[in-house]
């Protein structure tokens, strides 16, 4: 049999061998992930450049220019109205996309997680289909039907329902439209994945148990479902958070979102520490939200067992 | 009479499918099942016996026919309306609950108050000795246990019928004979009707009080497990039930209600007709293998018939012989219980003696 140095020796062979083969892995963590972040962590807290970029000199303004704003006259500081209102909308938008993709989501999927398995893959396809074109085609594609001479008011001046047409582009609604639409797919999948998986023998099970249609629904399929759900739920909320392409074009400029603002800052503002602030100001949302989230969800699930 | 039945199943049909695809999975059944009966239905896997249970429970719609609950036809009621629960194959155990919400999870939705739940689902947990596993998950009990929760969150509300669809075929051999006693005991103990699936006929002569056996869609025959055994109605019965030797024949004479039927491998055999029986013709005689015994060979008077052994089989029990009549086409099977201490006299390629016990052969409708 072989010596003990000799495993020895292979046992230390075969870890770097390991260490070796997830080099590509821990490259794009930390080049690709970790890197950009540490650089926007930096630029957040320098002295904005005369024509963009930053100059080497350490300033607390980026960050301070995120909820406050200097006087020009008087130096003095006062709440950033306008920064605070984009943060709420952009929240509270997410939010109602969040809500709204989950009420047309959950159907969707369950829809389709019922049909015979041969047939699910053709409906499947049809829900990645948008994915296949370019996000700004799509949202102008939802543009056309909305603006004021688009598909809706001219159908509905036609038939004589509407006198003027109704104005629904440039608005939070449009905003929230377009972004229903493209998140869309990103709930769908996830919560079809969970449905898949589950056993509808315990739907039998409780219809048998004199639960209604009803109550098999919300005691059974959706706390079953709940993985799903919260998954779904997250990849809708992160991007929507940060979105910047449907706000832009849908909400026309004037009802800005967070990605928009930062967008701003690093064109025409010419404040690149103040973006980076906001960047970073996003992220910890995106965090602090989903710690509560999970955390929530997490101890009713406890409750439950 | 109709008050004393429990469900009944009339002419019911079920098909799935459409045009030519069109499969009838139970074919004009009629049974009636009685009050506080531990009634079974057996039959091999795909005769329909599952589809039958999941018409009485709802879960499917029969495509024609009635099925009677309390002299009013539910065939068409949700599974939610109807007064049955149902113990299912694989349990269903709801994942996301404990064992105590899972077995008060019926009287949940039955809208009764708290406290009652509380009281019923402890009283329920006591009957299947599960007192000490209530606030367990469901993933972290043991098969036998996942089983007992499963009959007792079914019992809980009190259904009128209590369905159960193979419950215990996921059990090891050991677990499976203690389930058969605990289920009979449950049974006894709640009064409530039981409608047992199995294919399993040991289990179904064991516990029931009475069977449907059933065969492509078609119930064949319906009766105590010991007239199934003794008098099977037809080949398919007495060849599902236990273990059989057919031995055809034509009827010579008839007295008494006992045919003198000439067999080419056996001769003459004296055997019992069914009561409405036009005899005559070509018949098929049956005989169980523990109604037939060894003989010696070169003693022809008190033997029936004689062959060669072909093959012995140790049981523990008993003993089975399997012997190659003199047409050289016919085995015989035979049982013989085995005594302490005794030795094996005999062995493969013996020429042996065959004596029939009197009167226990009986005559089948071809």
């Amino acid at each position: 049999m072989t010596q003990p140095g000799t495993i020895e020796a292979e046992r230390s062979r075969d870890i770097r061998k390991r260490w070796l083969l997830s080099l590509p892995a821990l490259l794009i963590v930390l080049l690709a992930a970790t890197g950009p972040l540490l650089i926007v962590l930096l630029y957040s807290f320098l002295t904005p450049g005369p024509y963009g970029d930053v100059l080497w000199k350490a300033s607390p303004d980026g960050w301070i220019g995120v909820f406050l704003e200097k006087d020009i006259f008087t130096e003095t500081l006062s709440l950033a109205d306008a920064h605070v209102s984009i943060f709420v909308r952009s929240v509270l938008l997410s939010l109602a996309t969040t809500v709204v993709t989950l009420l047309f989501g959950f159907p969707t999927a369950y829809f389709i997680a019922t049909r015979p398995e041969r047939t699910r893959e053709l409906w499947l396809l049809l829900i990645t289909i948008p994915f296949w074109t370019n996000l700004l085609i799509r949202t102008f594609a939802v543009l056309q039907i909305i603006r004021n001479e688009g598909l809706i008011n001219t159908l509905l001046m036609k038939f004589g329902l509407i006198e003027r047409p109704i104005q629904m582009l440039f608005t939070d609604g449009a905003i929230l439209t377009g972004m229903v639409y493209v998140y869309l797919p990103l709930m769908v999948l996830p919560v079809y994945a969970n449905l898949e998986k589950l056993d509808f023998r315990l739907v039998e099970a409780a219809y048998d148990l004199y639960a209604t249609p009803f109550r098999v629904l919300t005691k059974i399929i959706i706390p079953l479902a709940k993985p799903g759900l919260i998954a779904g739920s997250i990849l809708v909320f992160i991007p929507a958070l940060g979105a910047y392409v449907t706000p832009s074009i849908l909400g026309g400029g004037k009802n800005l979102m967070l990605g928009n603002l930062i967008e701003l800052q690093f064109g025409q503002g010419r404040n690149w520490p103040l973006g980076s602030a906001l960047s970073i100001t996003l992220m910890l949302i995106v965090t602090v939200a989903l710690l509560v989230y999970v955390r929530n969800v997490g101890s009713q699930e406890k409750r439950h067992g | 009479m109709a008050e004393s039945n429990a469900v009944e199943i009339r002419d019911v049909v079920k098909v799935f499918g459409f045009g030519e695809f069109a499969f009838s999975a139970v074919d004009h059944a009629s049974i009636a099942i009685r009050k506080n009966e531990f009634f079974t239905l057996l039959g091999p896997s795909g005769c329909g016996k599952t589809t039958l249970l999941r018409l009485i429970a709802g879960f499917e719609y029969p495509t024609s026919g009635e099925i009677i609950l309390n002299g009013e036809d539910i065939g068409t009621m949700p599974p939610f309306k109807r007064p049955i629960n149902t113990v299912f194959q694989s349990y269903a155990l709801f994942p996301h609950m404990t064992v105590a919400e899972n077995i008060g999870f019926g009287l949940t939705m039955l809208g009764r108050p708290k406290q009652e739940v509380r009281d019923r689902v402890a009283a329920m947990l006591k009957l299947v000795r599960m007192e000490k596993l209530a606030d367990r998950r469901t993933s972290q009990i043991s098969g036998g246990q996942q089983q007992r929760v499963a009959l007792a969150r079914a019992l809980a509300p009190k259904p009128k019928v209590l369905l159960l669809d193979e419950p215990l075929s996921a059990l090891d051999y050991k677990l499976r004979k203690d389930m058969q006693i605990e289920l009979k005991r449950l049974q006894a103990e709640t009064g409530i009707t039981f409608i047992f699936v199995t294919h399993d006929q040991e289990e179904a002569l064991t516990m029931s009080d009475r069977i449907a056996v059933m065969s492509a869609g078609k119930i064949l025959q319906v009766d105590s497990p010991r007239a199934i055994y003794d008098a099977p109605a037809d080949r398919f019965v007495a060849d599902f039930i236990g273990e059989t030797n057919f031995l055809r024949g034509r009827i010579g004479s008839v007295s008494d209600g006992i045919a003198q039927v000439d067999t080419p491998m056996a001769g003459r055999v004296s055997a019992t007709l069914p009561r409405d029986f036009v005899a005559e013709g070509d018949v098929t005689v049956v005989l169980r293998p523990e109604h037939a015994a060894l003989c010696a060979a070169d003693e022809p008077s008190g033997c029936q018939t004689t062959g060669t052994l072909e093959n012995i089989v140790y049981f523990g029990t008993d003993t089975h012989y399997h012997v190659r009549l003199g047409d050289g086409e016919t085995q015989f099977m035979l049982r013989e219980q085995n005594k302490p201490l005794q030795r094996q006299r005999l062995s493969v390629g013996d020429r042996v003696g065959i004596r029939f016990e009197p009167n226990a052969a009986r005559v089948l409708r071809n």
